[in-house]
């Protein structure tokens, strides 16, 4: 079972190649996520009540973005920005591409919750003088959260996997890995296997995050 | 006579081209219980909501103790955000459909504004807040969240999220239509209990035994303008035009 060529051994004997493509994947997906959803509340905040051409160009971006596969995203941020003699790293491109694919849609469910809200509630934080930043920080966001959260998560889950694209432009997360690794064992099936269920834990600690962040707020109804 | 605490003057507002304010002129006094009535579409929330703010007008003057409201002095170009948001705090509002903040609880609802616009003490905002709840028959709620309160309860909480502000003026739209009639009385009996107690307070009511024993002066509206107004015996009871005596004649006779 531990001899060479079995899937204990071999993972074994790979294991540091694997841990930083995990690694990897752990990282790019956190850095996207974050830039993506301070991008999703600014842009959800600006669709909501911006003046229009602030609005004008935004929706130009989040329906650009969210029309274009995110492989077609992460080759023009790739290769496109190089050749407009813009000199980034594979990792780089791949944070703008996703982060920029993952800000759009996140903008969109921002500006969706907001709107969802009822107008009476913007009326009341008026009423007692709450100023445009306050209303939107004490009464509008804490209840746009609780609608924001199911397609956050989605949304989340989608970059993830959406990391395993960069291995086209040669990013060594937790994929690329995976393949370097199985063109030297030929553990095909095992080891996509394998790769699989990682990219399944990771996800699942995602929900999971989504999950207490709903208990938390869950004291309320509407 | 003192200044009055609010003054309006010649006010206009439109909804597109429909005009819905023809000239309001309106004067309270500090410490009068003013009642707007009329017909359903003229103008009685349009009215209360410009002087909150909540809706620009077009022509005319507000003044709330003297100071005008939502617009540059001369010019009539709105205020900014800042402005009329410190003017908003001076007047408080309770809405017909409550609006609490279903995320905070009674209490957290009450010290919202204390805390955020008035800057108090935490301490002394929570302070502030049990008073209230308790003069509104609501200390034993305090920890609740709206869901968890009646609709009598929640616009009772609304009235003491209004009052703790200490507002020069209080603006009530029709805060008991929504609530079932058995939870009626014990709105109003809060609101007459602020009467009593010298607050200033414009009230758009169709609850007229309630209007008759508390307000202090009865307007009635007609059509986007003020049609009549005085005491509310005389008014309720002899009114001069026939347009009003059509629209009491809905109440079934209730002062006659
Ligand atoms: N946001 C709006 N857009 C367009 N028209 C409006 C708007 N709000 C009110 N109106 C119109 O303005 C007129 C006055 O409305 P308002 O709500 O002030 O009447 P009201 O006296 O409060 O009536 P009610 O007794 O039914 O509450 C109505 O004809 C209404 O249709
Ligand atoms: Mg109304």
């Amino acid at each position: 079972m531990f001899e060479p060529g079995s899937f204990l051994y071999e993972a074994w004997a790979a294991r540091y190649g694997l841990l930083a493509g995990l690694a990897t994947t752990a990282r790019l997906s956190g850095i996207t996520i974050v830039i993506g959803s301070l991008i999703g509340i600014l842009g959800g905040v600006a669709l909501s009540y911006g003046p229009w051409p602030v609005r004008l160009l935004l929706r130009g971006y989040v329906d650009a973005v969210r029309g274009i596969p995110v492989l077609v995203l992460i080759l023009f941020s790739y290769y496109g920005l190089a050749l407009l003699g813009i000199q980034i790293s594979p990792f780089t491109a791949g944070v703008v591409a996703l982060g920029g694919f993952c800000g759009a849609h996140m903008s969109e469910t921002v500006r969706g919750a907001i709107e969802s809200i009822p107008i009476g509630q913007t009326e009341a934080g008026k009423a007692i003088g709450l100023t445009f930043w306050q209303r939107l920080r004490y009464v509008l966001l804490p209840q746009a959260i609780r609608r924001l959260l199911p397609p956050w998560v989605n949304t989340a889950v989608e970059m993830v996997k959406g990391t395993t694209l960069l291995s086209i432009i040669g990013v060594v997360e937790l994929l690329l890995a995976t393949q370097q690794t199985i063109a030297r064992n030929y553990l095909v099936l095992q080891f996509y296997f394998a790769a699989g269920m990682l990219y399944v834990l990771v996800n699942f600690a995602i929900s999971q995050l989504g999950a207490l962040i709903e208990r938390r707020t869950a004291h309320f109804r509407y | 006579m003192a200044q009055p605490l609010l003054r309006a003057i010649d006010v206009h507002k439109r909804f597109g081209a429909t005009e819905v304010l023809k000239g309001i002129d309106l004067e309270v006094q500090q410490g009068e219980v003013v009642a707007i009535i009329g017909a359903s579409g003229s103008g009685k929330t349009t009215f209360l909501r410009c002087i909150n703010l909540l809706e620009e007008f077009h022509q005319g003057e507000i003044q709330v103790d003297g100071e005008r409201i939502g617009y540059t002095e001369g010019t009539h170009r709105r205020l900014g955000e800042t402005a009329i948001s410190a003017q908003r705090a001076k007047i408080g509002m309770v809405f017909q459909s409550y609006n609490l903040f279903p995320h905070m609880t009674a209490e957290q609802n009450v010290t919202l504004g204390l805390i955020k616009v008035q800057k108090r003490p935490k301490a002394e905002a929570v302070e502030t807040a049990r008073r209230w709840l308790d003069r509104v028959g609501l200390s034993e709620r305090r920890g609740h969240y709206p869901y968890q309160l009646s609709g009598g309860q929640q616009q009772r909480v609304a009235i003491a999220r209004a009052v703790a502000m200490e507002p020069k003026l209080v603006l009530f739209d029709e805060v008991t239509s929504a609530l079932d009639p058995e939870l009626v009385a014990e709105v109003l009996a809060v609101m007459q209990d602020l009467a009593k107690s010298g607050m200033t307070m414009l009230v758009v009511s169709h609850e007229m035994l309630f209007v008759r024993e508390v307000a202090t002066r009865v307007v009635f509206m007609e059509g986007g303008r003020i049609a009549e107004q005085g005491p509310p015996d005389a008014l309720l009871v002899n009114p001069k035009s026939e347009r009003l005596a059509t629209f009491l004649g809905r109440f079934h006779g209730v002062f006659r």
